[in-house]
């Protein structure tokens, strides 16, 4: 079993290493092969993993090997199958494979094919590492990795400067939030003296709640996770980061990366139900990452920017659910989000790919009859977004709603408001992208054509999952089964033990209402979103000193990037240059010059000691040997 | 007691021509006397029963290497006077550090709790016969390979007597 | 003729030293080259007769065999340097150390 575990992660490995040795020879129809089909394979062995487990009380431990070992500072390199970790692999590996096979067909025209496939392959290794580590320090190579493979593949396209400003955007936002998670971890083993999952929530578990340290622990934990999954201030790289190729922005940008966060906190859920005020930090951050993502959304663009924000919105979705200590609800959403996210973005790509690059919806329309099979995938996933019922968007949304409303109206007024905004923006993109008129170029109208299947059919198995996806979590009060419930119960049941948030039971009645409202709301914004972008023209952009001062703030998103640059870039870059001037030329320079400049002088004086006399050499000799066995063995 | 009595003569001859190697204004006899200390240290290589060695030791020393000097020195005709001009500062400070050498050994040997000798067993390896079985059975490689480095030395020696033209 | 008992290794210590130091102060003290290579055969003969003393007194025949060796060794480096020796009286006509300083700086 062991060996399994072990294997999972090793065959994208693999994959990487042969694909990154030799990207310039294979040729692309092994590469088409060999890239997804690593990924395939760890499918099939996750997948094996899950049925061969019979007991999912107790989590397994697979040790591989003994990593770094000195005192008491112990890290092994250790896997742990649990619940959760299944659940996360089978999304990564699964969906991973579905976007790995996509991409076949939408980078089959460029020069970076092997290229490509490589750095995913090496993503999805580091992927399965973070989720399946069973100590902190294995999640954090994992999360570092993920961090890494993001930058190069926003960066893909090397060749543009201003994705690569993107990529090391992102990496370094990633960065500052690296930072906070090394320092939870440091704090970690302080307080733990180690570093492994089930003995640091042991240990937890009979400490006080509200405890200083456990409050600093997960609120350093926390701004990792806001760096990694995208919240609020940690958030600009994610729109910009759409300058990767769309495969890219599919998987990490959307079901996976991005989640990392959600999983991390999902994961220590012990030590967060005991620091509460972390979780009011978390809410309210969740809160107003959710809010300004969704308004910056409507006023967007760009196909794939109105997606990114909505990532960023989704993802304030899963931290508030995690706030109020719903972790099997957050953990639901990640999963269905990742489903109807990839989903929409590959369809987005398929767009792109129809429209030869065009990215700007102002220019789209009319594409319902000449793209039908990504018209109504695209339409799935964004009925999914929207949270209408019987897709799977409608459940997961729900079981979050339901658990902030019981925990407090404010926080489910917000919510619902962001729904409704959803449901506007996404009715708006799928509106005006493929509603009314073309109005793009009469070049680009010809070149529309229909992906190849190579294309379609993930986007058909996605759509499939976005519909249906949702039935693996019914509400008891839907009469449901609840199996991912039950599912995950084991994994977070000392968490909700634990938890000292009051759960107000909700009457039955209330939640239907509830449900009902919520559903009623989002049928109201799409009817709007309709009679705004298709019954009526669209009006050209006015003029940018006539534009409504409101809708101008958002659609320059809250100018947050100027301020970003005004306030850190700009005084980073003149510090880094005074340093540069003041220190690093005269003073460093100078001394490691000066070293040369003594070396040689001294050897200019030294050399004339060689005089030739044979005599005088021999001297020095005998001399020298009777300092050493003097100095040796007489003292 | 006889051998006593040997043992020291041969120390004293051999102290006392190497002495006289040093202080002996001619060349040739300096050869002469080195040539002298070459028999006494044989003698001592008797007294300890290493008789192939002793006669290795004559025959390579006393009747090749130190004939070898006799013709250079009288071939080339070096048997000029020893000039001195070397600075007396110089000579003492040469003589101080022999003393000082012989100092420090001594002083160094004294310390060492010398356990050699303490159980001595009238042994044969000094024989022909039994230091030509451990020769050739335990340091066989070595042997082969000083042949080597013998034809190395003659074709070297060789190559340096040869008139110009190489 | 039992020297093993009646003669403790240190009295050959104290003779090899001497030899060697003798040798050692003929090296920095003479100006002949010749002279100065007849030293350096005085220090390791009194090396060798060391050797040969330990091995009789522990009965190792390993020293012997060094001593043996060492002999090889010291007969081909004589036949060389006197070689060289030889060149540099016919190119320079002289074998005093001081006047042959050409190896410097």
């Amino acid at each position: 079993m062991t060996l399994l575990v072990a294997l999972i992660p090793l065959f994208p490995l693999l994959g990487f290493i042969i694909l990154g040795l030799g990207f310039r020879s294979i040729p692309k129809r092994i590469v088409s092969v060999l890239g997804p089909g690593t990924v395939g394979i760890s499918f099939l062995l996750s997948v094996i993993t899950l049925l061969n487990t019979h007991n999912f009380t107790n989590p397994q431990f697979h040790h591989l090997f003994t990593w770094l070992s000195f005192g008491r500072f112990y890290v092994p390199f250790d896997f742990l199958i649990d619940p959760l970790s299944i659940l996360m692999l089978l999304i990564i590996t699964g969906v991973g494979f579905i976007i790995h096979v996509y991409s076949i067909g939408y980078m089959k025209h460029d020069e970076g094919f092997n290229r490509f496939f490589a750095y995913m392959n090496l993503f999805i290794f580091f992927m399965l590492i973070l989720v399946m580590g069973a100590n902190y320090v294995v999640m954090f190579i994992g999360w570092e990795g993920v961090g890494l493979c993001s930058y190069l593949l926003i960066g893909f396209w090397y060749r543009n400067q201003s994705f690569n400003n993107a990529a090391k955007k992102a990496f370094i936002m990633n960065r500052i939030g690296d930072l906070g998670f090394l320092l939870g971890i440091f704090l970690i083993f302080n307080t733990f003296q180690s570093f492994s999952y089930s003995t640091i929530f042991e240990m937890a578990k009979h400490m006080q709640a509200g405890n200083g340290t456990l409050v600093a622990i997960t609120l350093l934990l926390f701004v990792g996770a806001v760096g990694k999954s995208a919240q609020i201030p940690l958030y600009t790289w994610l729109p910009d980061a759409m300058a990767g190729p769309t495969p890219v922005s599919a998987l990490i940008h959307a079901a996976t990366m991005v989640t990392a966060g959600v999983y991390m906190v999902a994961r220590s859920g012990v030590l967060y139900v005991l620091a509460p005020a972390t979780m009011e930090i978390m809410g309210i951050t969740a809160l107003a990452t959710m809010l300004m993502a969704a308004a910056i959304a409507i006023f967007q663009n760009d196909i794939k920017k109105i997606l990114a924000y909505s990532t960023i919105s989704q993802l304030g979705y899963m931290f508030l659910a995690l706030s109020v200590g719903a972790f099997t609800g957050a953990v639901f959403h990640l999963t269905t989000h990742a489903f109807f996210k990839a989903l929409l973005f590959l369809a987005a790509g398929s767009v792109i790919h129809a429209l030869d690059g065009e990215q700007d919806i102002r220019k789209m329309g009319g594409l319902k009859q000449a793209l039908p099979k990504t018209y109504r995938t695209f339409l799935t996933g964004s009925l999914a977004i929207a949270g209408l019922p019987p897709l799977s968007g409608f459940f997961s949304k729900d079981g979050i709603l339901s658990e902030v409303f019981s925990s407090g109206l404010i926080a489910w007024t917000i919510a619902i408001a962001v729904s409704m905004m959803t449901a506007f923006y996404m009715f708006r993109l799928l509106y005006m992208a493929f509603s009314g008129n073309f109005r793009g170029s009469e070049d680009q109208k010809k070149h529309i054509h229909e992906s190849p299947a190579v294309m379609t059919i993930p986007l058909m198995i996605l759509a499939f999952l976005s519909f249906f996806g949702g039935f693996i979590n019914i509400p008891d009060i839907m009469g449901g089964s609840g199996i991912l419930k039950n599912f995950l119960a084991p994994v977070f049941a000392d968490a909700q033990n634990l938890s000292l948030l009051s759960h107000h039971h909700v009457p039955a009645g209330l939640e239907w209402s509830n449900m009902g409202v919520m559903v009623l709301l989002v049928l109201l914004m799409a009817w709007s979103a309709y009679k705004k972008f298709v019954r009526e023209p669209i009006h050209e952009e006015p003029e940018a000193g006539r534009q409504a001062f409101f809708s101008k703030l958002l659609t320059n998103k809250f100018y947050i990037d100027e301020l970003y640059d005004a306030f850190l870039v700009k005084p980073a870059l003149r510090i880094s240059d005074f340093l540069h001037k003041f220190i690093e030329l005269r003073f460093i320079d100078r001394v490691v010059d000066g070293t040369g400049t003594v070396v040689v002088r001294f050897s200019n004086v030294i050399r004339y000691l060689q005089a030739g006399h044979v005599g005088a050499y021999m001297f020095f000799m005998i001399i020298g040997i009777l300092l050493i066995l003097f100095f040796n063995i007489i003292l | 007691m006889f051998s006593n009595f040997i043992f020291y003569f041969l120390s004293i001859l051999a102290l006392y021509s190497g002495m006289m190697v040093l202080l002996s204004k001619k060349p040739i006899h300096s050869v002469l006397y080195l040539t002298l200390t070459f028999f006494a240290i044989g003698g001592h290589y008797i007294l300890l029963n290493a008789q192939f060695l002793a006669i290795v030791h004559i025959i390579v020393y006393a009747g090749a290497i130190m004939v070898l000097f006799l013709f250079t020195v009288m071939l080339l005709n070096l048997n000029k006077d020893e000039r001195s001009p070397k600075p007396f500062w110089v000579k003492a400070a040469a003589i101080i550090s022999g003393i000082m050498l012989g100092l420090i050994l001594i002083g160094v040997f004294r310390g060492y709790d010398l356990h050699a000798g303490q159980h001595p067993v009238e042994s044969q390896i000094g024989l022909v016969k039994e230091l030509g079985r451990i020769l050739y059975r335990d340091y066989m490689l070595p042997f082969e390979v000083t042949s080597i480095l013998f034809l190395t030395a003659m074709v070297g020696a060789v190559l340096l007597g040869k008139k110009e033209q190489i | 003729m039992n020297i093993l008992t009646s003669i403790p290794i240190s009295h050959y210590l104290l003779l090899c030293s001497l030899l060697f130091c003798i040798g050692v102060t003929g090296v920095l003290i003479k100006r002949n080259a010749l002279v100065i290579l007849m030293s350096v055969e005085l220090m390791i003969n009194s090396i060798n007769l060391l050797l040969a003393a330990f091995s009789a007194y522990s009965n190792d025949p390993a020293g012997q065999i060094f001593v043996f060796f060492i002999m090889v060794v010291a007969a081909a480096e004589v036949a060389i340097g006197l070689a060289i020796i030889v060149l540099i009286y016919k190119t320079t006509h002289s074998i005093d150390i001081d006047v042959l300083n050409k190896l410097k700086w």
